[in-house]
This record gives C-alpha cells, sequence and structure tokens, in this order.
C-alpha cells in the first residue's frame, strides 16, 4: 500500500474496515471481550509452558518480524520465543536509533521487510506513534505488534499486568490498583490504565511527585495522590515503575535517593496497603530506587510470574491478530 | 489590456460597498463601477453572474521554499496555490534553506517572484542571524534589498536584551516586525499542546502559558522601542488578551490568526494525525471559541493560512518527526467561509480579516476595490459546492487535514494588476 492511500483520521487504526482487531498498537479503545478474548487465550498458552513438548504449529509457515529500535532483553526475548512456541519464523532486528537517524527511514525499513514477504511485526520504537505509522501503512497485508512505543503505549505489558492481577489477586472488578512513580513519562502505566479501566477496575491511583504525576493525568480516569501512604491505603495491587536516570538530568526530581525517600517501595510502607497486596515491576528494576530489595524479592512480589505471564499473552495476542488475518 | 466584469457582487471591505454591478478594469486599475463610460471597450467581458467580487486576499505567513530542494514546493508551485486561492499578495516567511538572512537571498528571491508574474511576492528578511535570536541581521540592507518587514517565521527570541536592541534598530527603518511569541523553555521539544490529548498520547507538550508568557513579553519590551509589532499566528485566548491590553493602550501591536485554529482543536490530533501537527499547536475547543469571539470583536485582525507546504516524504514520518506546518492557501477562503455559516462573523468581515487587516498589519496599501485602486481581486462562486482533493492541489505540499471536507466558494477568478492570473 503507497504512503498516499491511506488517510488520517478514520478512527482506530488497529481495526479493520470490518471492526476486527487487526494490530494491537494500543489498549485505548479495545472491547472488553477483545481482551477477556486474549487473557483467555492466555490462559490456554500458560498450560502448554509445563508440557514437555512447548509447541503448537498455529502460526507455521508465517514469518514475524522483531523490529527494535530500542534496547530490550525481556519484551524482545518473550516475544521472539512466543512466535517460535507457535512455530512461526522469527526474525531479529535491532536497529540502533543512531544509525536508523542518519539512514533508512522507519517506513522504507519496513517497506523492505515487506518485500520479504513477512506476515507480521513486533515493533518497539523511541517515538510515540511509531506503531500506529507503520500498522496506518501496511494496512491489512501484515499485523503489527506494538511493543513500545516512546512514551504513549505497551499493550502486550498492560495486558500481562492486567492477567497477572486476575489470576493472582483475584477479579479486577472489586480491587483497587496503584501505579506508583513516574507515570507521566511511562507508557506501560498508560498502557495499564486504559487496561483496567476497560476490565472494570473500580478505582485506578497513580502516586508520585507533581514533577512525575501531574494532576492533569486524571483526565485518564484515575486519582490522583502525591503521598504514598495516602495513596497506599486499601489498595490491593501495587504496580511499580522504573525511574529513569534521565529524570534528574531534566530536573524533575533532586535526586534518586530523595526519590526513594518519598516513593520507594520498601517492607515498612507495604504494610499501609491492603494486607497481601501484590506488587507488580515491569522491569528492569532499580533496586533501591523505585522498590528495595526486599520488597522485589518478598511474599508479595510476582514480579518473576510477570515475565511468564508474558509469553502466554503474547502468544495469546500473535494468535489471535493472526486469526484475525483468516489464516486460522 | 481593458476588461469588463458584468452584473457581479462586489464587496469591498474599504469602504463598505455592497451591490451587484459592472467594473470596468484598465491599465491595471478599476476605471469604473457602474455606469460604466460610453466609450469604454473591453477585450474580454467576463460574465459575474452569481459570483462575488472582493479585494484580492493577503498572506502574511507563505512559506515557498525558495531557496530549498523544491522536493515540498517552490516559488512556481506555491504561488500557484496561492492565486488559485484568491491570494493575490505574499509574504515570504524567511525560514528558507538557506535563511533569507542576507540580501542575496532576498534578490534570488525578488528575481524568481518577477519572472513568475503570478501573486505579488513581497520578501521579508530574517529579524534576527539565522533566526536564532542571539544577532542582529544586517536589516538596513536587507531593507534595500526588498524586505517590506521583518520576521523570526516560528522561532522565539530566547534573549530579552537582544530582542530589545533589534527592535530598536528596526524601528529606524520603519518596517514592521512579525514575531513568535512562545517561552522558548516551557515549551521545549513540544509537538502539540500539552493538555489532556498529550497526556494520552505521550507527546511532549507545548503548555498554552508558554504562548501567554512570550507574547506578553514581547509586548513589554517592543513598548520600550516603539516598534510596530505583529504576531501572525496566535492561539490562545491569553495571549489575544494581551494584544488587546496593549492596542487599548495604544501601542502599536496588531495579532492575526491561522484558519486552522478557528476551526480544528487537539482533538483532531486523534491518533497521531500529522495533518493536524502545526506552530502553535491547535488547542482546545475553548481556546478556538475564544479566538473565534476575538475575531468577532475585532482584537484579531487578519487570518492567515500558515502556508506551510510538505511534500509526500512527511507522511512517512513519526509525529514526532514530522515538521510542522498545514498546506491550504488554496481552500484559505472557502475554509473561511465555513466561519460565515457558522455564524462568528459575516461575510464582509471575513473578506476584511483576509485582506485589510493583513494589508494593515503589513504596512501594505488597505485593498480596495474604488474607483482608481490596483484591480487585485479575487472572483469567487459563494454557491458553488466541492469536495477538497489534497492529491489534486496545486501545492506540492500533502499535509492538510481537510481532505473530503465538503466546502464552498471556489475561486472563479484572480486578477494581479489587472491581469487574469488564474481561472477556475
Amino acid at each position: 500500500m503507497s504512503a498516499t492511500t491511506f488517510r488520517f483520521g478514520e478512527g482506530n487504526p488497529q481495526y479493520d474496515a470490518q471492526g476486527r482487531l487487526r494490530h494491537l498498537l494500543s489498549t485505548e479503545g479495545l472491547r472488553e471481550r477483545e481482551l477477556l478474548q486474549i487473557l483467555d487465550a492466555a490462559e490456554s498458552f500458560l498450560s502448554i509452558a509445563h508440557r514437555s513438548v512447548k509447541k503448537t504449529p498455529t502460526l507455521r509457515g508465517r514469518t514475524i518480524v522483531n523490529l527494535f529500535f530500542e534496547n530490550s532483553t525481556r519484551t524482545r526475548s518473550t516475544f521472539e520465543l512466543a512466535a517460535k512456541r507457535l512455530s512461526a519464523d522469527v526474525l531479529n532486528i535491532a536497529v540502533s536509533t543512531s544509525s536508523a537517524s542518519k539512514g533508512e527511514s522507519l517506513m522504507d525499513t519496513v517497506n523492505n521487510l515487506m518485500a520479504m514477504q513477512v506476515d507480521g511485526f513486533v515493533i518497539r520504537h523511541p517515538e510515540a506513534g511509531a506503531a500506529h505509522l507503520v500498522a496506518r501503512h501496511l494496512g491489512d497485508s501484515a499485523l503489527v505488534v506494538n511493543a513500545g512505543d516512546g512514551q504513549h503505549a505497551h499493550p502486550t505489558q498492560a495486558l500481562l499486568d492486567v492477567f497477572t492481577i486476575r489470576r493472582l489477586a483475584g477479579p479486577i472488578e472489586d480491587r483497587v490498583v496503584a501505579i506508583v512513580g513516574d507515570v507521566l513519562h511511562s507508557r506501560v502505566a498508560r498502557s495499564q490504565i486504559h487496561a483496567l479501566s476497560i476490565l472494570g477496575c473500580p478505582e485506578i491511583r497513580v502516586i508520585g511527585p507533581r514533577t512525575l504525576v501531574p494532576e492533569e493525568l486524571s483526565a485518564l480516569g484515575v486519582h490522583v495522590y502525591h503521598d504514598l501512604q495516602a495513596g497506599l491505603r486499601g489498595v490491593d495491587v501495587i504496580c511499580a515503575l522504573r525511574l529513569q536516570r534521565e529524570r534528574m538530568e531534566s530536573h524533575r526530581l533532586p535526586s534518586l535517593d530523595e526519590f526513594h525517600r518519598r516513593f520507594g517501595l520498601t517492607p515498612e510502607r507495604l504494610q499501609w496497603a491492603e494486607p497481601g497486596a501484590l506488587v507488580l515491576h515491569p522491569g528492569p528494576m532499580n533496586r533501591g530506587v523505585e522498590i528495595a530489595s526486599e520488597v522485589a524479592d518478598g511474599a508479595q512480589s510476582v514480579i518473576l510470574q510477570q515475565v511468564a505471564h508474558g509469553l502466554a499473552v503474547r502468544m495469546a495476542v500473535l494468535t489471535i491478530l493472526a486469526g484475525a488475518a483468516g489464516g486460522e | 489590456m481593458h476588461r469588463i466584469i458584468r452584473n457581479i457582487r462586489v464587496m469591498d471591505p474599504g469602504d463598505g460597498f455592497d451591490a451587484v454591478t459592472d467594473l470596468a478594469i484598465a491599465d491595471g486599475r478599476i476605471v469604473a463601477r457602474r455606469p460604466l463610460p460610453t466609450d469604454f471597450t473591453a477585450e474580454e467581458v467576463l460574465d459575474g453572474s452569481g459570483l462575488i467580487a472582493c479585494p484580492g486576499f493577503v498572506e502574511t505567513s507563505f512559506q515557498a521554499h525558495t531557496p530549498g530542494h523544491g522536493r515540498d514546493g517552490d516559488l512556481a508551485s506555491e504561488l500557484c496555490a496561492a492565486v488559485a486561492g484568491g491570494v493575490t499578495q505574499v509574504l515570504l516567511r524567511p525560514d528558507t534553506q538557506p535563511m533569507a538572512d542576507t540580501p542575496a537571498v532576498l534578490q534570488e528571491q525578488r528575481v524568481l517572484a518577477d519572472r513568475l508574474a503570478l501573486a505579488k511576492v513581497h520578501l521579508s528578511g530574517a529579524f534576527t542571524s539565522q533566526l536564532q535570536g542571539a544577532a542582529l541581521t544586517e536589516m538596513a540592507s536587507l531593507a534595500e534589498a526588498g524586505a517590506i518587514a521583518f520576521g523570526q517565521a516560528k522561532e522565539p527570541v530566547p534573549s530579552a536584551a537582544l530582542l530589545r536592541l533589534a527592535l530598536s534598530y528596526a524601528a529606524d527603518l520603519g518596517l514592521p516586525v512579525l514575531l513568535h511569541g512562545e517561552e522558548p523553555e516551557l515549551a521545549a521539544h513540544g509537538v502539540m499542546h500539552e493538555g489532556r490529548l498529550s497526556i494520552r498520547l505521550g507527546l511532549t507538550g507545548r503548555p498554552a502559558a508558554a504562548e501567554q508568557i512570550g507574547v506578553q513579553r514581547d509586548i513589554a519590551i517592543a513598548a520600550l522601542s516603539d516598534c510596530p509589532i505583529h504576531f501572525p499566528h496566535l492561539s490562545t485566548a491569553a495571549a489575544v488578551a494581551e494584544v488587546a491590553a496593549a492596542r487599548q493602550r495604544g501601542e502599536p501591536v496588531t495579532c492575526g490568526v491561522s484558519i486552522h485554529h478557528l476551526l480544528l482543536t487537539e482533538q483532531d490530533v486523534g491518533f497521531f494525525n500529522l495533518h493536524a501537527k502545526i506552530l502553535p499547536p491547535l488547542r482546545s475547543t475553548a481556546e478556538r471559541d475564544a479566538l473565534r469571539h476575538a475575531l468577532a470583536t475585532g482584537v484579531i485582525t487578519a487570518i492567515s493560512s500558515d502556508h506551510s507546504p510538505w511534500g509526500v516524504d512527511r507522511e512517512g514520518m513519526t509525529f514526532t518527526q514530522a515538521p510542522f506546518g498545514i498546506a491550504a492557501v488554496e481552500w484559505l477562503l472557502p475554509l473561511a467561509l465555513r466561519l460565515v455559516d457558522e455564524g462568528v462573523v459575516d461575510l464582509m468581515t471575513v473578506l476584511s480579516l483576509l485582506s485589510v487587516g493583513p494589508a494593515q498589519a503589513l504596512n501594505l496599501p488597505a485593498p480596495s476595490l474604488a474607483v482608481g485602486a490596483t484591480a487585485d481581486l479575487c472572483i469567487f462562486d459563494p454557491e458553488s459546492y466541492f469536495t477538497v482533493e489534497p492529491a489534486r492541489q496545486w501545492s506540492r505540499g500533502r499535509n492538510l487535514p481537510y481532505g473530503q471536507w465538503e466546502l464552498r466558494g471556489r475561486v472563479r477568478y484572480t486578477l494581479v494588476e489587472g491581469r487574469v492570473v488564474f481561472r477556475g
């Protein structure tokens, strides 16, 4: 499809003309039944992981490209493993953004890969909207999964988080969830908020200093707190976020230590939440900054389960999107 | 060449004349309204039934990428677009490549514009070297090379001290200065309005307060130098209020607004719609309504298309990478007629905001259709409806959010000094 045939402003680009989910770009605007379909499919894939033969033939003959313009260990490797366990051929391409900025544009890279007859892209890019751009240009010709675009969205991370909450904390409709840390710059937090809202979470809180958790975030339907103790009261699930070192350089925080003093999750502060509240973190963690090791490795932490769930959720996403392409 | 246009509704915001009449044009001037002199013979007689004639429009912010590489348009393609939109005078923006901060660039623009002989091309010199706001340009030399104004295109002048000196220096030359009022650090890296949608999309925003502070500061500094200044594209109620207050104090400050800020809002960015990425950014509905109100009350005196063409290369860029701008000069009038249809202002006021107001801001003679006036005309059919097809426009720009919009008011003829430069 050439660059001039699509038009902007025609609704949510992750759906095709028939309203089927064709790409996964954001959790925003997903229908509840689609979200549940992914989570239910992930349940069945989770059991496969415990079999001695871990493969299914679902994507046999298909080629999935992992196109990563940013570093990633967890997301890239679980997407790779997910595609392989579905019997797809996988091509991993890591493009350093510095070389991309010198030469080929994102769309040229994608078009070259399309010329090799690939069936899907898993894209991570430092700029918001990159996966949308690719999806708009490709239309129905290949599936696109957003594996993180700038500060905008990271839908599969949010899906694995809600999957984890549903499995380990019970029905989302009765759980109070708090997201703690640098919400403003977090694609994970944005995607979590939309996914939790769609699944009927009665109360979503965001907690952090005003420089990282501005009042305007309430536009997303969340309750804003700048005090950890008040914010954690009555909370069943705590999602910690990774704090980037750049936030110090841009003067949003005076120091990592002071952030830890105000908002770091320690065993004592965990007592402020409901007893047994779950602790999630998308990784990679800064131990001693947003989370103390005692919490990260403690009984309430489900951080490693998240990784296992991530694999199942990504298998579910690839299967469902490929199914919509008519291959099933 | 002598021409007669018969039975045309003449609307002249210069003197308020509005009647169906005949117009006689000779030697580049309007020589008579009905009754025509009996001895007047014409080589061409145009039937103006059902059409409206008004003064040609004056565009205060026109990017033609000349000099430049041409892929995004050049003076020829963009002036064709301008006359197709009924625009008879344009002021070239100085943010060309290389920038218009030396007389040589202006001389090149002059030669090319004269050869094309489409719309009248006015030149602006860069107000500061490389538009960086760090050093003065040779403003007297730029004026000698034909600059009728100095401008900063889309760049603020970060240093208040340098702004003061540059305005004082410009005041000697008696030419207006066009400023982009915005506090640069507050707006740094912003690609859209800071608000609910920028939060949703994870894009860096430019707060409305940055424009207010920038405009407030620029006005206060201009008051120290008595240099006339014009803000060609304001986007916030607060900034417009600063201009209104300065005008009340009698300071020589005017402001304009782009048609896009009057019709669109931040919501048009939707899911990373590049075509809605402009500078200043599209704001909230409340800001748009305040701008509309300021048009009606006469605080804003000019409407611009802020013509900024970008070709197909831009379509493959991410929202953050893509340069700012919309190319829609050829639909300026039909877009502005939406304001009439929505009851914001009446037709005569719109025509004034497109011609008289911008000319005043640039210190140009007031456009007029009175006898003796230069025959720069736009003749349009207010009842012809059409659908905007971005791929089929004269401009080489493909960056406009109006694709498939149903508009009315096709331009039928554009005349510059009595010559027909466009027939639609």
